[in-house]
């Protein structure tokens, strides 16, 4: 064979894979967007849950999913990016450091459901939080936090060593460094890395289903000791759980779309702080 | 000048300093006296520890994992290597000037007001004194006046090392370290930086780093040349360009090596 022929190939290739992707995610959000625009309204978004979810709105779940992803990021973000610097800037880079980084990128591949068994081990029972959007933000926070570190550390890593070395040279501290010349270069690859996985975290069942979320609960929490409803369980729970699961499908193509949306908020809010910072400090 | 050198006393002296990196030597028992107001030029083939050297003058080596200093670096009679040693102070009286220009990504002002702040030279006024006196030494001044609030990664390459020299200016520095300025910049820009160190040369002791023979020959009174981590030779620029005394030195300058 020669060289262009398996150049024309893998180039034909590498183009029908792309397509495939492009195509399939593009279906399923024609599929939702289709099915579940007609549901969404007024009434729908700001409404309570009536009959266990077969009429009625989705407001508690659409807050309850809020909140939690508002306290995970306030959890995970100070811990997760404190943790990058301390392990890219301060600490001395030897076999425990890397056996450390090691550790968080397999825990950052740990089945969802175990990090909601283990928050409702430590935070439901042992700290005796109950179901509540406490223990609930806690193990999503600990699920997104390998992300979030290894996003940091890679986002400081990428600040080129030139605006340490004279920062440092010019009588700066490391912390003043850091602080001055490092973090503000690498906040928006740490906060999209962040928001990133977080939005994605938003969407997982597995952790919360045992740790926070409401099968039914038509109220506002009025702490973050309550329960609340999230999207994702109560979207679990209409497909699967529900006496009526045919009847509900309008309901859960809404629910899926409303979802969907929230995340893609998040993520364009990234991209605008990213888009921000970058054209603030260009180089 | 030969009274001047006579009466006074070396602002840095290096005694019989060995530097590591890991289990790696990179120099081998450095002894030099440099002479306060004067410009003095590190020469010396690739690899052979003239940066690792200049380093060591403002502890930048530090940063480096793995790597030990033995022997004395005194600044003004101070041992800079002492267990008391205030690193923030050192660098304050000793600037550095970088081979790859490295300006922060931020406006020109606050590149030259940076050092200034962190050292709470504060006080708005005096700060936009001390960055306009910094750039106009820096021969940068009269460029930049009208666009201080421009980001610096907008200036040339020639601007941005004259910019980074007016801000390791700002925090009044009595020490200015060099590692080839202008070995990345077109020959104009070279010139321009050749000229500056000539203009500074009357407030600042300066230590250079350089490749160029030439470039050594016409900026500085004392040069040292440096052979696989050993000072081979320090006399006086005219000297050692004309007369030198070790062989090595002579074959490095008259380009049969390196
Ligand atoms: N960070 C480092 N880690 C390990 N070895 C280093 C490091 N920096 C320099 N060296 C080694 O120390 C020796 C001296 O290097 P140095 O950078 O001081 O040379 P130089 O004279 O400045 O060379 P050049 O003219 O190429 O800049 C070299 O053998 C180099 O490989
Ligand atoms: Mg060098």
């Amino acid at each position: 064979m020669n060289v262009h022929l398996t150049q024309k190939i893998s180039y034909h290739l590498l183009r029908v894979i792309t397509y495939a992707i492009v195509i399939s995610v593009g279906y399923i959000l024609f599929d939702i967007i289709r099915h579940g625009l007609p549901v969404i309204s007024w009434d729908f978004l700001t409404g309570f849950p009536r009959r266990s979810g077969s009429e009625g709105g989705i407001l508690p779940a659409i807050l309850g999913t809020i909140y939690l992803t508002l306290v995970t990021i306030a959890v995970a973000l100070p811990l997760g990016v404190g943790c990058a610097i301390y392990l890219s800037e301060y600490a001395e880079q030897n076999r425990f450091s890397e056996l450390v980084r090691l550790a968080i990128i397999t825990l950052a591949g740990v089945p969802s459901i175990v990090y909601g068994l283990f928050g409702l081990g430590l935070f439901v029972i042992f700290c005796r939080f109950g179901a509540s959007i406490l223990a609930g933000s806690l193990t999503l926070a600990c699920m997104v936090l390998p992300i979030i570190i290894v996003a940091s550390e890679e986002a400081l890593r990428a600040v080129p060593r030139g605006f340490r070395e004279a920062s440092l040279a010019l009588g700066a501290t490391k912390w003043q460094t850091i602080r001055t010349n490092v973090l503000p270069y690498s906040i928006s690859g740490m906060i999209t890395g962040s928001i990133l996985a977080i939005g994605r975290a938003a969407g997982e069942t597995a952790p919360i289903l045992l740790t926070v979320a409401a099968f039914f609960l038509p109220k506002l929490p009025g702490s973050i000791f309550d329960q609340v409803m999230a999207l994702p369980y109560h979207l679990y729970i209409l497909a699967t759980q529900h006496p009526e699961t045919e009847k509900v499908l309008p309901l859960q193509y809404g629910t899926a779309l409303v979802l969907l949306l929230l995340v893609l908020g998040m993520n364009i809010g990234a991209v605008i702080v990213r888009i921000h910072f970058r054209k603030k400090y260009k180089w | 000048m030969v009274n001047k050198k006579e009466t006074s006393k070396p602002i840095i002296q290096a005694i019989d300093v060995n530097f590591y990196y890991g289990t790696t030597q990179a120099l081998f028992e450095i002894s030099l006296d440099i002479a306060p107001q004067r410009v003095t030029a590190l020469i010396g083939p690739s690899g052979c520890g003239k940066s690792t050297f200049l380093r060591c003058l403002n502890r930048m080596n530090d940063i480096i994992p793995k790597t030990r200093l033995t022997g004395k670096v005194l600044i003004n009679d101070r041992d800079i290597y002492d267990e008391n040693e205030n690193i923030v102070e050192l660098r304050k009286q000793v600037g550095m000037v970088f081979q790859k220009s490295n300006p922060f990504p931020k406006s020109i002002f606050d590149n030259v007001a940076y050092g200034p702040r962190i050292h709470k030279l504060n006080g708005k006024n005096q700060l936009i004194e001390i960055v306009e006196k910094s750039l106009q030494r820096a021969a940068l001044w009269d460029e930049v006046k009208d666009r201080l609030n421009d980001n610096a990664m907008s200036l040339s390459g020639g601007q941005q090392q004259r910019l980074c020299i007016a801000r390791a200016l700002a925090v009044d520095p009595q020490i200015l370290l060099m590692d080839e300025p202008a070995s990345a910049l077109d020959p104009k820009s070279t010139t321009r930086i050749e000229d500056l160190i000539g203009e500074l040369r009357t407030d600042y002791t300066i230590v250079i780093v350089t490749h160029n023979m030439q470039q050594a020959a016409r900026v500085s009174d004392e040069t040292a040349f440096f052979y696989e981590g050993q000072l081979i030779e320090f006399s006086p620029t005219k000297k050692i360009f004309t007369k030198p005394k070790q062989k090595q030195t002579e074959d490095y300058i008259t380009g049969r090596f390196g």
